[in-house]
């Protein structure tokens, strides 16, 4: 019996010839990431294990400060400090404090600190995103992030894989998002729990990187341990431009086992929209604009949605337009060089132009951290990942999520908006 | 582990997340005690105000989806909750649970027995629950070897110590 994808890269990573599901295994990690958050916790947690003056590899760390960035209190400021400290203590190669690098899972393939058949731990959930460059990536808590910062190994019950194959091509205003929160709707929020998502089909093959770090970043919606794409053309082509670590890019076996396969035609797809309190309860946008839904906000970023590609779409909507009154529209570019080469685009002035405010790259509205957060009563929609009760703030408001040109053409009209019903698609 | 633990339940639906556990607000505490005292606000704000020490929470399926903020089962255990018995629980939730000494039963039998209120003693050991309110015994799922391995080796960071004794 074969091995699929993940089978393949925990088997290479424990020096197996093979794995199979339910298998615990020892396996050696590329990286560890951590944010300034799950870094506090977990430096904590090193400082009181006896032996471990030294992490097992300062060039396989990746700290980046993102959550409360720019600080918003003394609180938060104590923390993104103690991560510095470390990082300078420990001479850690791959530290990104504000103003250097941005959202962690934008920043690190952008700098080429993901490739092909990697192993990647993160104290963040969404390190699943790492999954769209064909590497196994998933998020733990600090605890673990301490054991592997010291140990370089996790240990990890091999997951069985769900092969998920889409095909048809995409009608306009449709994007890589709308087919992830299809795919979360189908499967559930436990549906893949403890699973690997492997993402298969002609669809998916036509994806840009963009739009696959979108669908892998939103695995663990469906409770998933990683979701994984081939490595293909346009990968290698991605990431050799960031690096010249030499990498070995796996396939799965032919007659690998999966637990189930799901068939997706998107042909037919319409732009899909997330409605309270869950990211699986999702709706297809012409159920949801029957009822009119006035927002309060628009927000466009996060690690799921906020790379130069989402901001071209929004851009291209709001050039020359001005956002719906009593709306606010905040924009955060996923880094530092998103966020530069919106500017060269024109990208920032457009959207400041048509009255968004657009914020230094960081996950704070995202979780309800900081710069955005919504208050009693509100309703946003959102290019995020999660709409759980409290997600953005109150506990008292709504999250709907939907793709960054539905979010724009929520923008517009300042209620939730089918990005079609636009004239300017006609064109 | 503790030998026996006891309190009374308060029962929650499923997909009891994190963000509900101790909102994003708070994820900039790292002492156990504080953050305890937001434990399960964006659910049930009155939690902390009437739960006793050594209370029990009993959830549905999927309990701590979401964020691997560890500081949520740090949350639980600072506000003196004993223990979270629940149908299933999600994946990273369930490893910062045990990584960080919460103790944590899963049986459909108890949750769906159990009503807000009972009150409950629990053996971690053999993962016995027992309803004293109504006199029944529920049994928990045993944990799979390899976690118990690591449990009975004191948690992870005993294990981790004892792997960088062995390379030194």
């Amino acid at each position: 019996m074969g091995m699929t994808l993940t089978e393949k890269i925990l088997a290479r990573h424990c020096g197996l010839e093979l794995v199979e599901p339910g298998q615990i295994v020892n396996a050696k990690v590329d990286l560890v990431l951590a944010n300034e958050l799950s870094a506090a916790v977990a430096i904590k947690v090193m400082r009181g294990m006896t032996g471990a003056k030294r992490v097992f590899d300062p060039s396989r760390i990746a700290l980046v400060a993102d959550h409360f960035v720019p600080a918003k209190d003394a609180q938060s400021a104590s923390l993104a400090k103690l991560m510095k400290d470390f990082a300078i203590e420990q001479k850690i190669e791959h530290f990104f404090d504000v103003g250097r690098g941005g959202i962690e899972h934008v920043v690190l393939p952008e700098e080429g600190l993901v490739a092909p058949g990697e192993l990647i731990v993160g104290g963040d959930s969404h390190t699943c995103t790492y999954g769209a460059f064909g590497a196994f990536a998933t998020g733990m808590g600090s605890t673990d992030i301490a054991a592997a910062f010291v140990l370089g190994e996790v240990w990890l019950k091999v997951p069985a894989s769900i092969k998920l194959v889409y095909e048809g091509k995409t009608q306009p205003m449709v994007y890589a998002k709308d087919i992830m929160l299809r795919t979360v709707g189908e499967l559930g929020i436990d549906g893949a729990t403890y699973r690997a998502i492997e993402y298969h089909g002609s669809t998916v093959d036509e994806l840009s990187i963009t739009g696959r770090i979108t669908m892998a970043n939103m695995a663990i919606e469906a409770g998933a341990k990683n979701g994984i794409f081939h490595a293909d053309a346009k990968t290698i082509a991605y990431v050799k431009e960031r690096t010249d670590r030499p990498f070995v890019v796996e396939r799965a076996d032919a007659d690998a086992a999966y637990e189930r396969v799901i068939r997706i035609d998107v042909g037919e797809l319409e732009p899909q929209v997330a409605c309270p309190h869950t990211p699986d309860n999702v709706h297809p946008i012409s159920e949801v604009t029957r009822e009119d839904l006035p927002v309060d906000q628009v927000f466009i970023g996060s690690c799921t949605n906020g790379y130069i590609e989402d901001l071209r779409v929004v851009a291209q909507i709001l050039e020359g337009k001005r956002i719906a009154p009593n709306l606010r529209v905040i924009v955060n570019p996923g880094s530092q060089k998103v966020w530069m080469q919106a500017a060269q685009e024109g990208i920032l002035t457009t959207l400041a132009a048509a009255g968004c405010a657009v914020n230094t790259p960081g996950c704070g509205a995202c979780f309800g951290g900081h710069m955005g957060t919504l208050g009693d009563g509100e309703r946003a929609i959102s290019t995020t990942n999660r709409n759980y009760v409290g997600r953005m703030g109150s506990p008292k408001a709504e999250i709907y999520l939907a793709s960054p040109a539905t979010c724009a053409a929520s923008a517009l009209t300042g209620r939730i908006t089918d990005p079609r019903a636009l004239a300017y698609v006609e064109a | 582990m503790e030998s026996k633990l006891r309190g009374h339940a308060h029962k929650y639906g499923k997909n009891v997340d994190t963000d509900v556990i101790i909102p994003g607000k708070y994820c900039n505490i790292i002492d156990p005690i504080e953050l305890g005292k937001h434990a399960l606000e964006g659910l049930d704000p009155e939690y902390t105000g009437r739960m006793r020490a050594g209370d029990i929470i009993v959830a549905d399926t999927n309990f701590g989806c979401g964020s691997s903020r560890e500081v949520a089962p740090i949350a639980i255990k600072g506000s003196g909750t004993s223990a979270v018995i629940a149908k299933s629980f999600a994946r990273i939730f369930y490893r910062n649970a045990l990584n960080i000494g919460l103790p944590i039963f899963e049986s459909a039998e108890a949750v769906d027995r159990i009503e807000s209120g009972d009150e409950i003693e629990l053996e971690p050991e053999n993962g016995t629950i027992r309803n004293i309110t109504k006199g029944e015994s529920y049994r928990a799922a045993e944990f799979p070897p390899f976690m118990r391995s690591l449990i009975d080796a004191g948690g992870l960071v005993p294990y981790v110590e004892k792997r960088l004794a062995e390379r030194n």
